[in-house]
């Protein structure tokens, strides 16, 4: 089970109380693009097997919004930040670094 | 005007703990900037600050509790309500904040007794054996969302929305049902 702290009011608890939000840092593709890149941004998620970034709701607490980074096969925690950034802030990224030499972050 | 009603007019059940619907209790919800001025200076004017992160403040008959970064809620008289509700409008009418009488869109329960934190910890996932006095503790209650704080040394008091209101008080006699305690003392985390 998933244990997450909400940024937003320090709370640490399990995943039940929280609601999933699906993956963190798309771009957006409005009514202007192109059929390709709308449809990327519809559709297209990533499914990787290892580090995640995640859009995370406190449901039953503070009801904020907020991001996490975390290993899919581990379960593995590495960080929750402010949802207000586009993309993993360098904190984060120096975590899953340190504990994932070989992880590289996307562009 | 008719009368106003709690959720459960003060329904209560005697378990190993005492579970009572406190009945008619003022809460007002406040939403807005938190640091900003104007807010600061009403909540003085009452004798009350802003407080800290799921922190409570309380002067007098008033109870102020942080419910999110941009939430408080004012515990009250029900009676004073609608006067606080008028006075915190007026103070804040200029900024970009909201105040909102909810005494009637929710309710309050109080269990009281030696083993308070044996009831919620049956029912929610948050570590109530852990949770100081002064600290409002938003979580979930079986299938619905709950604030759960230490109002007393033998007492936990507990806001639910008063449509779940009959759910709550059934969980809450279930969870205090008498012989069906965790344990004798309490833990020695606490």
């Amino acid at each position: 089970m998933l244990t997450l702290t909400c940024p937003c009011c320090g709370i640490t608890a399990e995943e039940t109380e929280f609601a999933p939000g699906g993956e963190a840092h798309l771009k957006r593709f409005g009514p202007d693009s192109s059929d390709a890149d709308f449809e990327g941004y519809l559709f297209a998620r990533k499914n990787p097997k290892g580090v995640h970034f995640e859009r995370w709701r406190h449901a039953y607490g503070c009801g904020k919004w907020f991001m996490a980074a975390r290993c899919t096969a581990t379960l593995e925690v590495f960080g929750t930040y402010a949802a207000q950034t586009t993309k993993p802030p360098a904190d984060i990224v120096k975590k899953i670094k340190a504990k994932r030499p070989e992880w590289e972050p996307q562009a | 005007m008719s009368n106003a009603v709690s959720a459960l007019q003060g329904a209560t059940y005697q378990g190993f703990v005492t579970v009572t619907e406190a009945g008619l209790i003022g809460m007002i919800s406040i939403r807005g900037d938190l640091t900003s001025k104007p807010l600061l200076k009403a909540l003085k004017a009452l004798g009350l600050s802003v407080p800290a992160p799921r922190q409570i403040v309380t002067s007098k008959d008033l109870t102020l509790a942080w419910m999110s970064p941009d939430e408080l809620l004012l515990i009250c008289d029900h009676s004073a309500a609608a006067q606080l509700v008028q006075t915190l409008s007026s103070a804040l009418e200029k900024t970009h904040a909201l105040v909102c009488n909810v005494s009637d869109a929710r309710a309050l329960f109080r269990l009281k007794g030696a083993k308070p934190d044996q009831v919620i910890m049956k029912l929610s996932p948050a570590d109530i054996a852990t949770l100081p006095t002064g600290e409002m503790r938003r979580t979930r209650l079986a299938q619905v969302a709950a604030a759960v704080w230490r109002s007393a040394p033998d007492e936990i008091s507990l806001i639910c929305f008063r449509s779940v209101a009959t759910y709550v008080q059934g969980l809450l006699e279930t969870s205090a049902r008498p012989g069906s305690e965790l344990f004798e003392t309490a833990p020695s985390s606490s």
